[in-house]
């Protein structure tokens, strides 16, 4: 009697999930199969599910757009990435290094601090920086707006999020190792580069992967920064083939610009699947 | 409340010296002022002390000195005292937007809340396949904001649309999802739910450090099914359900790509959060000041929320061993 409850919430449980889970991939079929579709059939009503035969012509189409170049727009999308992830990477640790093995007075306040710059909603620093970007433009040689520095030169001087998963990973680290590196005449810095860093490698590819995924979403930053097409990142240029201000869209091709755009995260997502999850774990506990 | 920070410092490490006299003669640490490692700790902290100032500190106290001044970008800031603020307590578009974050927010918020904890309590079940479901899931949460609006905007489409479709087969008029100022905003809120893999996967690691004994403690004591989730399992994770709570206030006053692209704001306005108002604001119609106005508003705003999430979560939030 018993055992036969144990099944049927067994059972049920698989049933929910089952169900469930298709729900949460739903969308993604839906987009694969508009997306093999030609934009004659995207628009046939009730749709086909499964298009026959497959219009792999979509993909051919939307690889060189007039309004979506996804190979350009991949190369911008990677340059801000590859920047941003260095500079994050090594600022990040550096920071965390001091907040997690250096003991000095003002510590806990300034971590606290840090920690409440992640709540400051966007739109508060935004115009300002915007204005800054500009001034900065008039009065130095150096231009801003409308090149890609303002989306990873920021995330050369560390990154709130980046520092909080690093300091919670060096805090692990035992005391003792560094103690008994000074001893041997390494200096704080040596410590941090030979022992520290080593052995973080986990969080550290941690920071790289959320920091890679960050720039690839991003789509605030480059609208309001980059101002010319060939400047375009991919979540940018996927917003150019939508006729939202009042074009009609081809939906095939759009889908399967969103396929491209979302395929390389996905593989990306199962090559790290480990370092990922674990990753996030460590965000939610203090 | 100066002093305390040092001489925790100094206590702390003062038994790992006495415990290894060899090593503290070896090479004794230079003796330190109240200040403890104040010039190497500032020297690590550099990087972020920068950035901290000018990416952070300076655009703030910017956008404030912005908000009392008319400002354009093409002339210098015009100081003009309250009048943004006095503007903005009259501009019905702002009050709308106001309103449309709040409405999202009371949908959205414990919807987000109960799906996620929910899902999460289903895979901490001991059943075959849970990294599989977790994965399904979580993929969603890996797709940018813009391709999710893009299929959103297809999945929803009135004539054509999967979701009209599907109801279709069951007798259900074609629903006009984005195009009804009624219907957008919850639409928006149902597909806000598609991205709760992240927060399953919090709450996920959260129950898994639930001990064990206090189940069959609670077992013992007869509490099974709902009276064990309410009386273990919530109270256990509440520190987690705190941590989720604030980062999805802090959430909805970003909620911006999403409406951008799939309404603009509209219908009618009804999917105009605030995050767009200031937005267009700034960026279309260059009223600066203005919108720095109403976003020190909604900083202002998050600081009071977050406060009063703080202050109340000393009566449900049970930190363990504190």
């Amino acid at each position: 009697m018993a055992s036969n409850n144990a099944n049927k919430s067994w059972l049920g449980t698989h049933v929910a999930l089952l169900m469930i889970c298709a729900g949460f991939i739903v969308p993604f079929a839906w987009m694969l199969s508009t997306s093999l579709k030609t934009s004659a059939e995207a628009m046939v009503f009730p749709p086909k599910i499964i298009p026959s035969p497959a219009n792999w012509k979509t993909y051919q189409d939307v690889w060189h757009h007039p309004r979506f170049d996804f190979p350009l727009y991949a190369r911008n999308t990677l340059v801000i990435a590859a920047l941003a992830v260095a500079g994050t990477t090594i600022s990040s640790a550096l920071v965390a290094y001091g907040f997690s093995k250096v003991r000095f007075r003002g510590r806990g306040v300034l971590f606290g601090m840090m920690l409440s710059t992640m709540m400051i909603p966007f739109p508060v620093t935004m115009v300002s920086l915007f204005a800054l970007y500009r001034w900065l433009d008039v009065h130095t040689p150096i231009q801003f707006l409308g090149t890609n520095k303002p989306l990873w030169l920021p995330a050369c001087f560390g990154t709130a999020f980046n520092i909080f998963l690093l300091r919670q990973f060096f805090m692990t680290i035992p005391d003792e190792l560094s103690e008994a590196a000074r001893i041997d005449g390494c200096s704080d810095f040596g410590i941090f580069w030979r022992i520290v860093l080593p052995l973080s490698r986990p969080a550290l590819s941690c920071v790289a992967l959320f920091t890679f995924m960050g720039v690839w979403n991003d789509f605030l930053g480059p609208s309001v920064y980059l101002q010319h097409p060939e400047q375009y990142t991919l979540a940018l240029g996927l917003s150019q083939l939508q006729g939202y201000r009042g074009a009609v869209t081809d939906w095939n091709l759009l889908m399967g610009a969103s396929t491209l755009v979302i395929a390389p995260l996905i593989i990306l997502f199962f090559l790290t699947q480990r370092t990922f999850i674990q990753g996030i774990a460590t965000t939610g506990m203090k | 409340m100066t002093a305390a920070p040092t001489t925790t410092a100094t206590n702390t490490a003062a038994p790992a010296l006495m415990a290894q006299p060899t090593i503290a003669a070896a090479r004794p640490r230079p003796p330190k002022s109240g200040w403890g490692d104040i010039g190497k700790g500032l020297a690590f902290l550099s990087p972020w002390l920068v950035g901290f100032t000018v990416f952070t500190i300076v655009p703030i106290a910017l956008s404030g000195y912005f908000s009392l001044c008319d400002y354009s970008l093409l002339d210098p800031p015009m100081p003009i005292g309250l009048d943004n603020y006095r503007a903005l307590m009259k501009d019905q578009w702002f009050w709308n937007s106001m309103k449309v974050t709040a409405e999202y927010a009371i949908l959205a918020l414990p919807a987000g809340m109960l799906v996620s904890l929910g899902l999460a309590l289903l895979l901490n079940r001991p059943i075959r396949g849970r990294a599989i479901y977790r994965t399904a899931i979580f993929l969603p949460t890996l797709v940018p904001v813009a391709a999710t609006a893009m299929i959103w905007l297809w999945l929803f489409n009135t004539k054509l649309g999967l979701i009209n479709y599907v109801l279709g087969k069951i007798g259900i008029p074609p629903v006009p999802w984005l195009t009804s100022p009624s219907v957008a905003l919850p639409a928006m809120v149902f597909m806000s739910l598609w991205g709760v893999g992240y927060t399953v996967v919090i709450y996920l690691a959260g129950l898994q450090d639930v001990p064990a004994e206090l189940y069959e403690a609670a077992e013992l004591d007869g509490a099974t099914g709902w009276r064990r989730l309410w009386h273990v399992t919530l109270p256990m994770i509440s520190p987690v359900i705190f941590f989720n709570l604030i980062i999805a206030i802090i959430g909805v006053f970003r909620v911006f790509e999403i409406p951008l692209l799939m309404t603009n704001g509209g219908p009618a306005r009804a999917t105009q959060f605030i995050a767009m108002y200031v937005y267009d604001n700034a960026f279309l119609y260059v009223r600066m000041g203005y919108a720095s106005a109403m976003a020190w508003i909604q900083l202002i705003l998050v600081l009071i929320l977050t406060g009063i999430a703080f202050w109340t979560s000393s009566r449900w939030v049970h930190y363990q061993g504190k």
